[in-house]
Order: structure tokens, then sequence, then C-alpha cells
């Protein structure tokens, strides 16, 4: 739900599934990022402090094994971010807001851990 | 239990987490957080990059959506003034008229922009950056600007320039003292910052001060310099740093300073009353002791950490505040960003060569380590806040040495 009169865009559907097992799917708009997706839609289990600058590390997902390969590699800065997660980091952790939801991840599934801070 | 919660004022990224962190802290009592901006709290510092860029929307800065205060029943109350703090009813007074009662009220009241003290400074076209508001309005302008001037070398400035170039604009900086960032940062961030904004084209003319902006029919025209040189300016962006608002809590009768004045639990004098953020004079253990140890900070991590240690204070874990700061800035596809607080640093050591647009610049004041600056080493970073944070050891020798490993030192 949004505020602001939005165009019509198209969107990727995204399952975020919390640690105790809640999912929500939701349509994000392409070129959104996968933490966007979430804060716009009221989902608690990603916090992003900073705002989607890699600067924290509160958008902490583990993203489903099917998926993963379709991602664009780790950067520099996520990576050394994703050693400071409150969450323990699993070789599936990627921080959210350095996902931008593309027609390819159509139907893309993460998890979100424990804690983010 | 009564009804009287907790009462915050001011909508920004303090007051958010405030509000967000009492909810995840498990406080069920009323919270009503009282914004004078007409939309939802929102994220500043896209702003001055992203936004201002054109690589991101508006509605984008949005902290959280509209259900979102519903759904956790935070009261959020926009576009509304407080005129009054009443500490011995313990109401704040809206410029309605309508009294809201607390029994912890907290003041996240942030800071405006100092305002330009020349001749000519209200003219059409002299903008400054602070709202979301202003920041459409400034991107509006850009569209149809052609030679931007941009005064201050700080921050914002700076940010504002790199977009401002990065849209083709002429773009030249303007800032007084003899280098960029002159308060904040070492003169070799400053040189490296120079050399950046001018190999992609922007004029930084330091030591220079605005004596007068000229206009024509209401518009700015022209900038007019004390040594007697004109540029032509048709859009003046300024970022000459901010003033703490601290009226409302003077007016109560609670101390102020160089921000509304603090302890180490944030409280003010008045132990229920709380001040956090960008209005906030603070101690800080993190600041130079020999300059009293007490500052005022603007940025995202000093809001939100402040938030969170109030918020735990309010359930009943109240603790001193003692996170770590940090900041960054993006200018062109140079990312800085800081850890700790370089104020009274009389000791700087490079790690890498700027040459190679890939170092960090550390500071150690008495011997210790207080800061760091790293361009383009998030590594760097991370094991600063690290090692700062926990007052681990390193000497300016491990520092300067890239085969020592900073991420050994900080476990």
């Amino acid at each position: 739900m949004s505020l602001f009169g939005k165009k019509q865009t198209e969107t990727a559907s995204v399952t975020y599934i919390s640690d105790a097992g809640e999912t929500h799917q939701v349509a994000v708009p392409i070129g959104d990022s996968v933490m966007e997706g979430a804060i716009k839609n009221g989902i608690d289990g990603i916090v992003a402090e900073c705002g989607g600058a890699c600067q924290c590390a509160t958008c902490h997902v583990y993203v489903d094994e099917a998926f993963l390969g379709l991602l664009k590699p780790i950067q520099e800065d996520e990576d050394e971010m994703l050693n400071t997660t409150a969450s323990e980091r699993r070789p599936n952790s990627r921080l959210s807001c350095q996902i931008p939801v593309t027609k390819e991840l159509d139907g893309l599934i993460v998890r979100t851990p424990p804690t983010q801070q | 239990m009564t009804s009287d919660g907790v009462v915050i004022i001011g909508a920004g990224q303090a007051g958010f987490q405030v509000a967000a962190s009492l909810r995840m802290e498990g406080y069920a009592g009323p919270i009503t957080l009282i914004g004078d901006e007409p939309n939802l709290p929102y994220q500043r510092p896209p702003l001055s990059k992203g936004f201002i860029a054109g690589k991101q929307e508006i509605e984008a800065t949005a902290l959280r959506p509209f259900a979102f205060y519903a759904t956790h029943r935070i009261d959020l109350l926009t576009g509304v003034k407080v005129t009054e703090i009443d500490r011995v009813s313990r109401r704040v007074v809206l410029a309605s008229g309508r009294a809201i009662p607390y029994h912890a009220l907290v003041l996240a009241v942030g800071a405006r922009n100092r305002t330009l003290p020349v001749k000519g400074a209200e003219l059409d076209g002299v903008c400054y950056l602070r709202t979301d508001a202003e920041a459409v309005d400034i991107r509006q302008r850009l569209e149809q600007a052609r030679d931007v001037a941009v005064i201050g070398g700080g921050f914002i400035g700076l940010e504002l320039a790199a977009a401002a170039r990065t849209l083709g604009k002429s773009v030249r900086v303007l800032e007084v003292q003899s280098r960029l960032m002159p308060r904040v940062v070492s003169p070799i961030l400053s040189d490296f910052y120079r050399d950046v904004h001018s190999s992609h084209g922007v004029h930084v003319s330091l030591g220079v001060v605005l004596s007068e902006i000229a206009g024509h029919k209401g518009k700015v025209i022209e900038v007019v310099l004390s040594d007697g040189s004109v540029y032509p300016a048709d859009l003046i962006l300024v970022g000459i740093g901010v003033v703490p608002n601290m009226e409302l809590a003077h007016d109560a009768g609670l101390g102020v300073s160089n921000g509304i004045v603090v302890n180490e639990k944030l409280e003010t004098e008045d132990e229920t009353v709380y001040a956090i953020g960008d209005c906030a004079d603070h101690p800080n253990p993190f600041a130079n002791p020999s300059a009293g140890g007490r500052v005022r900070i603007e940025s995202v991590q000093n809001a939100v950490d402040q938030a969170k240690c109030i918020a735990a204070a309010i359930v009943g874990r109240a603790e001193n505040y003692r996170a770590v700061p940090w900041f960054w800035t993006d200018q062109f596809d140079i990312k800085l960003q800081m850890a700790g607080l370089s104020g009274g640093s009389a000791h700087v050591v490079k790690r890498g060569e700027p040459e190679s647009r890939k170092f960090s610049v550390f500071y150690f004041r008495d011997g210790q380590l207080a800061a760091v600056d790293s361009v383009n080493r998030p590594g760097d970073h991370l094991s600063a806040r690290k090692l700062i944070g926990a007052g681990i050891a390193i000497t300016p020798e491990q520092a300067a040495d890239p085969n020592v490993d900073l991420k050994a030192l900080g476990h």
C-alpha cells in the first residue's frame, strides 16, 4: 500500500518466510530491492536501519538455494558487512538491500533470520 | 496503569526509531509521534545522494509505509507543531491547543539549516536542503539549471556538487576554509576529494568568501566573492551547517548549550525528558576528553543508536550511551566511511595510497586509535568500528602496515 500515486509497474513475486515460519508473498516492482519489498509491505523481519546503503547488516536474509545462482555476485562491501550480522552468516546469506528484483527472480524465496540486531 | 504514554517530538530518523524500538521492546502504552513536516517519516541521507541524482524516487525514502503506524499502535501526528512543554503537569501542548500527557518525553527535534548572511540570499534560486520538499524543489530546478554554485565544501555541499555534475551541470564549489570538509577529515582526505571533484570537472574554490549574490528580476544570476571575482550561477545550493532546534527545551527551562544538554543516559536535567539525535549535546565516550568529551552528532547512526538506548531505558533497562559513531558519504563513485570521532587527534597515518582510490586514514589521540576514515575499503571500516568500540590497542605502525590483519586484531 502506498500513499503516493504510483504508476503501474511490472512486478515479480517474492516470498518472505520469517524464522517462526510466517509466510508473506508480495509483488515487488522490478528494480526495487528485496529489502524495499519487505519494508513497503510491513514485513518486520527486515529492519534496514541504514536505508539500503550497505552500511548496516539489518536486512540480512537467507536466500533459497534454487535462486542463489541467479543473483548478482556479492561485492566487497556487502561481503564485509555480512561478517557483522546479528544472526549467523551462512553460505546463502545476503543483504536484501543489495538484491534488485528482476524478472528472472520471479518466485524468489528468502528467509529472515531470528534477529537482525 | 494510567493512559499517559511516551510522547516523541520530532518524527525524523531518531523519533521514528524510538517509536519502533519501544514496540520491539514490548512497551504496551500509548506512543505519540509528532512531526511538523506533512509526510510520513522518511530518511534524509538519500535526499542529497540517490534522489537528487535521479536514481531514487521520493516515496522510496519513507522509513515505513502508512500502515506500519496503525499496526504498531503508534499515533503519528504529521504537520503538527508543538508549542509548549508543560513539565509540571507532564503534557505537551500542540498549536491546536490539544494537550497530550506523557510519562516519558523524547525530544528528537533535530536541527535546521544555517542561512547565508549575505546580500541577495533571499533571491529565487538560493536553495537549502534538509527536507523532502526541498529536495524535490532542488531536483526540479536542476533540470533547468546551467551553472550551479555550491556554497560550503562539507558533506552536503559536496554530495550535491557530485550529483549536479553527474547531471551534466557546470558546478563550482565555494569553501571559506583552505580545504574541503575541514571540520571532520584530515588534509589527506581533503586533498583527495578536491582531486576527485576536479577530475570530474567540478571547479573547487578554496579560501574564498562569498560577499554577495547578484540577481535580476528577483532571480539569482551570479555570485560575487570578496576578492572581486564573479561567477555566473542560476542555482545556488547552500550547505553551511545546521543550528540545533533548542527553543522548546529552553522555554521549558531545560539546559541548552551546543544543543539540548543531556547526561550519559541521554536524560535532560528532568529525568522524564530525553533528548536524542541531531539536537542532543551529549557526553560521548569516543569524543575528545580534552575538549570536554561532549558532542552533538548529525548522523543516522547517532539517531538510531540513541533512540534504541532510550527505548531500552523507558522499558526499564537504562544504560549509558556508548555506541561507536559511524558515518558515510557517497560522492561520484567513491564511498567514504568513517568510524569514531577524530577531534583532538594529533597523529595521522595512512594505510594504502590515495592514488589507488582505496585507502584509510587512521587518527590517533594521545596514542590511542580515535577514528578511521576509509575510502573504498569497507573491511578497514568494519574493523575500525570494532577496534574503537572495544578500545583495542593498535599502534600507528600496525595501522599503516597493510600486512597487519586488522580483523584478527579486532577478535
